[in-house]
């Protein structure tokens, strides 16, 4: 009879790889404009959307994007939900909002925090504007924006979100 | 059987390094001269869309998601990924056009190996319980493979300086070549080695890049009113993943692949093959029995610039170009897949 061996239901091999990642050239110029304060996005010289964040090319079209365009930092709440659980090595408590936001002068949406709010009024067509960290720690990244908070504008009624001009309620 | 024939083939160019630019970046303005090509205004003018990628290349998780959004993918299109090379992806294509499900695909390749260290980064595609670990990289593996091949007296280094003369100069006609040049054996051999028995020139450079090919049946080529050539025969075969249980100075996958896909019903004036390495050409060329009528890697092979991931679906579209060019009527295109050649598919292609 074969002897009894302790069944093997696992073994440890980390693996560590080491990258010189690129954004593309869509997102560097994108990300360029951020570390000066600004949004801004692109638009498809097909349906005419812009998108923020730019990866260089219309999803829906599959045309390049190269026309620039700058956004406001108000945005539109598409979509949310509230976080209950702490996520390890995340330093934002629960509970805390995550958004779909869409910045006045695109059509589509980037995810970002809200706060300063309460959660339990946060709805859909909600009217927000970002708030900055100080100029001197912005760098090339999305957390310049610490989050956005509500601001006092009419809601976007449901149809409408998506097609804000970049002038918001004053277009 | 329902015939299928190949309407274009377009590549980037190989560079060592794409700069800033990400996988859409470097696959649309590819797609967009395959379409051209055929006359096509997007991937909505096809029936389905295929792609091979690896994103541990990149190290971007997802890339090949990413990648879609150069289709221009609204309306929804019909669209599938292979984790290999896009060879395979061609071969995905093929059976969705032979049951009927498309008559037409578009295929294509992208890789940017140059973000990470890319023999380190191939090792992972080692059995993960006992090579994988130990990181053996892919140089290494040919290395080994080579060293067989000399001590067994099968080939001498001098073969494979040959092999590397021939490549370079090949590449000179070919304008998407990374290394190119008339370089005599000898200098070659003066080189110091890389990863002894192999030289740097033995190996493939580290290449950024995508190719795309387009497929259909006969009958949509004809309407299109495109030059086609047809692909009569295709086959993989697998060798087992444990490298001490392979013969590595033979391809026995190859050669059965080639048999299952008709090589020998026909001449063979061209053979386009995936060899990374000097010696594995020498390997595959006598695997599928090559003579001197068969004129071997004439756009410089992968040896001249290596796009992971693409390079297999290029030599398709290398051999596709010799043929609608009328500078051969019948010819073969090599894929090869993980360490010392271990999974192979050919193609045989002849004139319309």
């Amino acid at each position: 009879m074969s002897e009894e061996r302790e069944m093997i239901t696992g073994i440890e091999a980390p693996i560590y790889l080491q990258y010189k990642f690129t954004a593309g050239s869509a997102p560097a110029r994108f990300l360029s404009q951020v570390k000066k304060g600004v949004l801004t996005g692109q638009r498809c010289p097909g349906c005419q959307n812009v998108y923020c964040p730019p990866r260089g090319s219309c999803a829906a079209c599959g045309l390049p994007t190269e026309e620039e365009v700058v956004l406001s930092d108000k945005a539109t709440v598409q979509s949310f939900t509230i976080v209950a659980i702490p996520i390890p090595n995340n330093p934002i408590q629960p509970p805390y909002i995550i958004a779909n936001l869409v910045p006045d002068g695109s059509n589509i949406s980037f995810i970002h925090l809200m706060s300063e709010c309460v959660n339990e009024e946060v709805h859909i067509g909600q009217r927000v504007q970002a708030l900055w960290k100080p100029e001197e720690e912005w760098d090339y990244a999305m957390d310049n924006i610490r989050y956005f908070k509500p601001i006092d504008e009419p809601d976007v009624p449901v149809d409408r979100i998506g097609t804000m001009p970049v002038t918001g309620w004053e277009g | 059987m329902q015939q299928i024939a190949i309407v274009g083939y377009q590549q980037s160019d190989c560079v060592s390094w794409a700069g800033a630019t990400n996988e859409v970046e470097l696959i649309m303005p590819v797609l967009r001269r395959v379409f051209d090509q055929v006359g096509l205004a997007n991937a909505q003018d096809v029936d389905f869309v295929c792609s091979g990628s690896c994103d541990y290349l990149q190290g971007a998780a997802f890339a090949f998601v990413a990648g879609v959004d150069a289709l221009g993918a609204v309306p929804p299109i019909k669209e599938s990924h292979v984790e290999m090379d896009a060879a395979w992806a061609l071969y995905e294509s093929m059976l969705k056009i032979r049951m009927g499900h498309a008559k037409s695909a578009l295929i294509y390749g992208f890789g940017k190996s140059s973000p990470g260290e890319l023999p380190i980064v191939l090792s992972q595609q080692l059995d993960p319980y006992y090579l994988a670990p130990q990181w053996v990289d892919t140089i290494s593996l040919a290395a080994m493979q080579a060293r067989l091949m000399l001590d067994q007296g099968l080939i001498t280094e001098r073969d494979m300086a040959e092999v590397v003369a021939r490549s370079r100069g090949n590449a000179l006609n070919n304008p998407h070549a990374q290394l190119s040049g008339d370089i005599a054996v000898d200098e070659l051999l003066a080189q110091e080695t890389y990863v002894s028995p192999l030289r740097k020139s033995d190996c493939p450079p580290v290449s950024d890049g995508a190719s795309a090919v387009i497929i259909c049946t006969v009958e949509q080529a004809i309407e299109w009113g495109v030059p086609y050539a047809i692909i009569s025969g295709i086959d993989h075969r697998i060798e087992s993943h444990n490298l001490a249980m392979r013969d590595l100075t033979d391809s026995v996958s190859t050669r059965q692949a080639a048999q299952g896909a008709g090589m020998a019903d026909g001449s063979v004036d061209v053979a386009e093959l995936y060899a990374p390495f000097s010696h594995q050409e020498i390997i595959l060329t006598r695997a599928l029995g090559l003579g001197e009528n068969t004129q071997v890697n004439p756009s410089g092979g992968v040896l001249a610039g290596n796009l992971m991931m693409a390079s297999g679906l290029s030599r398709i579209g290398e051999l596709f170009n010799r043929i609608t060019s009328g500078e051969a009527r019948r010819g073969i295109a090599h894929a090869t897949s993980g360490p010392c050649l271990q999974h192979n598919l050919v193609t045989v292609v002849e004139s319309a």
